[in-house]
């Protein structure tokens, strides 16, 4: 296998030769696709491609027009917006769950089936339902004002001021399940004496998970923050279901500047740039989660 | 890496909540490690289960309001409210949405999609969890030099937004003149769900004990005879793992259906969005519900009736990197 090579020379690209043969997918996919195709895009995002990809090019410009544009600004601060907030509440909420299906209780698997089904379902199906149940005139709204408060007004697909967190009650209602499963797992990993110590000790129980359990778990709590993260900024099919990215441009997001720029305004430069500044807010929280896990280490 | 991530499967397994059966929850096994409670009806466990109801219903009132939606008429929709169950069931939606909903000009329904989503669904779990599970065993047990590096450029690019490859990869398609077409789709959906399932079957063959390897190469065992007399009969659990894992996220793909795929090809969620969100014509809510629970019943039904190795799939989702 890996073993030290001493074998002849004549034959050395051949040996393990069928471990090479069945790997091909793999090594053409990470060297052709994932490396090859994203430096072709980010070369690409330097030149003025229109409808077609053409090697001209003209340093910044894409960037500049995509920074100029009030449409990626706003999808910038949606992102923002929908990405911060998300993570803060799909880790409270998903904690919380966690720590609740902790507590030995019954029924365990009947709540974790009911808090992860979301999970199981598309964007879109999760963008639909919450369109109809935020609709204004049947909807949330339509039922509160029935039951006497007429002037109730919780509109958020058609209010361009809310309509990101309309996008965000369905984004949490389909992912908090996810993390609570990962947090759950984390806190299943915690050795019981710690438990046992800490109730000889009389601490209370809210200030041993504060102050004892959640810095033991800071590995989970990473992962858990990276895997949302990679989430949040593909985010797409949720906006194109829920609120196809209005009311105006209310609701737009990055992937489908990305989107409508490549396949739909033709304008294959500025989709090239949104695409590479997306990669560019990946890289920033992935490098150094990456540096720390994978860095140092060397494998067996 | 390796350290950290590889015995997170079996681990994570074991770590599975005891059956939540009547009677007292036995202390055998790895179980529940939070406070301990004291007495059936304290105040403490009317809190616990008051706050898990409310999240419950939380959860399920999405699902309550699609369900009773697509049960009733249109003129009780426009005057009831969304949460009232229907006064009158009728399984008329169900029926146009599955057989005469209209996308522009085609009111076939959502069965084409369904039909599309079916032929797209089934060779991309297949090719993509051979490919994979050939790859996870060459890294596990013939690694040669390399490898590792291939491995970690894969898993890396699993971060990456898709956005940033989908127009090299439409170039690349559009080269092998199948742009367009279920095996283009098939290809991508492979591609992209490499990374994922080679880590899965990488870190599970990396789990089994190595001796049983050693021992079919003093027998003269090769590559392939190892993989499909021993590997692979030993490792079904994971299979099933990687088709779930599979089977949903390829059903419920959006972005490659629309964009490496022609209309007449669309997969049921792209067929769904169009129906539901189309502008003309009045809107047909009921219809639209009872799309949509279409549309999420393949992977629903996978769930539940996976349960457990769902829960498996996704906590070797969640290490992937």
């Amino acid at each position: 296998m890996t073993g030290q090579a001493h074998a002849g020379r004549p034959n050395k690209l051949f040996r393990n030769l069928n471990s090479k043969i069945a790997s091909i997918p793999m090594i053409l996919t990470a060297l052709v696709i994932f490396l090859g195709g994203t430096l072709w895009t980010v070369v690409y995002s330097f030149t003025n491609s229109k409808l077609l990809p053409r090697l001209q090019f003209v340093g910044l410009d894409q960037y500049d027009r995509l920074w100029d544009a009030p449409r990626w600004i706003m999808s910038i601060q949606n992102l923002a917006i929908y990405g911060i907030l998300s993570l803060i509440f799909s880790v409270v909420i998903g904690f919380l769950l966690a720590a609740l299906m902790d507590q030995k209780i019954r029924f365990e698997n009947t709540f974790r089936t009911i808090f992860l089904y979301p999970f199981a379902l598309s964007f879109i199906v999760t963008g639909l339902v919450w369109q109809w149940i935020l609709n204004p005139d049947f909807g949330v709204q339509s039922i509160v004002r029935s039951l006497g408060w007429t002037t109730f007004t919780f509109n958020p697909l058609y209010d361009a001021d809310i309509v990101i967190y309309g996008v965000l009650i369905a984004g949490l209602w389909q992912g908090t399940g996810l993390v609570m499963c990962l947090l759950l797992a984390g806190l299943r990993g915690i050795d019981e004496d710690i438990w046992k110590a800490s109730r000889v000790d009389g601490i209370p129980v809210w200030r041993t998970y504060l102050f004892i359990i959640i810095p033991m778990m800071r590995p989970v709590f990473i992962t858990t923050l990276v895997i949302i993260t990679s989430g949040i900024v593909r985010l797409y099919d949720l906006v194109v279901a829920q609120t196809s990215g209005g009311p105006g441009i209310a609701s737009e997001v990055p992937a489908k500047y990305v989107y409508d720029y490549m396949f739909q305004a033709q304008n294959l430069g500025q989709g090239f740039a949104a695409s590479t500044m997306m990669l560019l807010t990946v890289a920033i929280v992935i490098i150094p989660w990456a540096y720390l896990e994978f860095g140092g280490k060397k494998r067996g | 890496m390796a350290n950290s991530v590889s015995p997170n499967l079996p681990k994570t397994s074991a770590a599975m909540p005891i059956p939540a059966g009547p009677g007292p929850i036995g202390r055998l096994g790895p179980g529940p490690t939070g406070a301990k409670p004291r007495r059936t009806f304290s105040g403490r466990n009317i809190m616990l289960y008051g706050a898990l109801i409310f999240f419950a219903l939380y959860y399920l009132l999405p699902l309550y309001v699609m369900i009773v939606t697509s049960l009733k008429g249109m003129p009780e929709i426009r005057m009831g409210n969304i949460f009232s169950p229907p006064m009158e069931i009728t399984f008329e939606p169900w029926v146009k949405a599955w057989a005469t909903a209209c996308t522009g000009l085609n009111c076939d329904g959502l069965s084409r999609g369904f039909w599309n989503s079916v032929r797209i669904t089934v060779p991309s779990t297949l090719i993509s969890i051979l490919i994979a599970s050939v790859n996870g065993y060459a890294l596990a047990n013939w690694r040669f030099k390399g490898a590792d590096l291939f491995f970690t450029i894969l898993i890396v690019g699993a971060f990456v937004p898709y956005q940033v490859m989908i127009y090299p990869i439409v170039i690349v398609l559009r080269e092998l003149g199948i742009y367009g077409t279920l095996s283009g789709l098939v290809i991508v959906h492979t591609i992209f769900g490499m990374p994922i399932l080679t880590l899965l079957f990488r870190n599970y063959f990396t789990s089994l004990p190595e001796e049983l390897f050693k021992a079919a190469r003093i027998d003269g065992a090769g590559f392939w005879q190892i993989y499909l007399r021993i590997m692979l009969p030993m490792s079904l659990p994971i299979f099933v793992v990687a088709m779930i894992l599979q089977i949903t996220g390829i059903w419920n793909d959006f972005l490659f259906g629309v964009v490496f795929t022609r209309p007449e090809y669309y997969p049921m969620t792209v067929q769904l969005n169009n129906i539901v969100n189309s502008v003309q014509g009045v809107k047909e809510y009921n219809v639209n519900m009872a799309a949509t629970l279409l549309t999420g019943a393949v992977p629903l039904f996978v769930y539940f009736v996976s349960g457990r190795l769902f829960v498996r799939g996704i906590a070797a989702g969640a290490v992937k990197g």
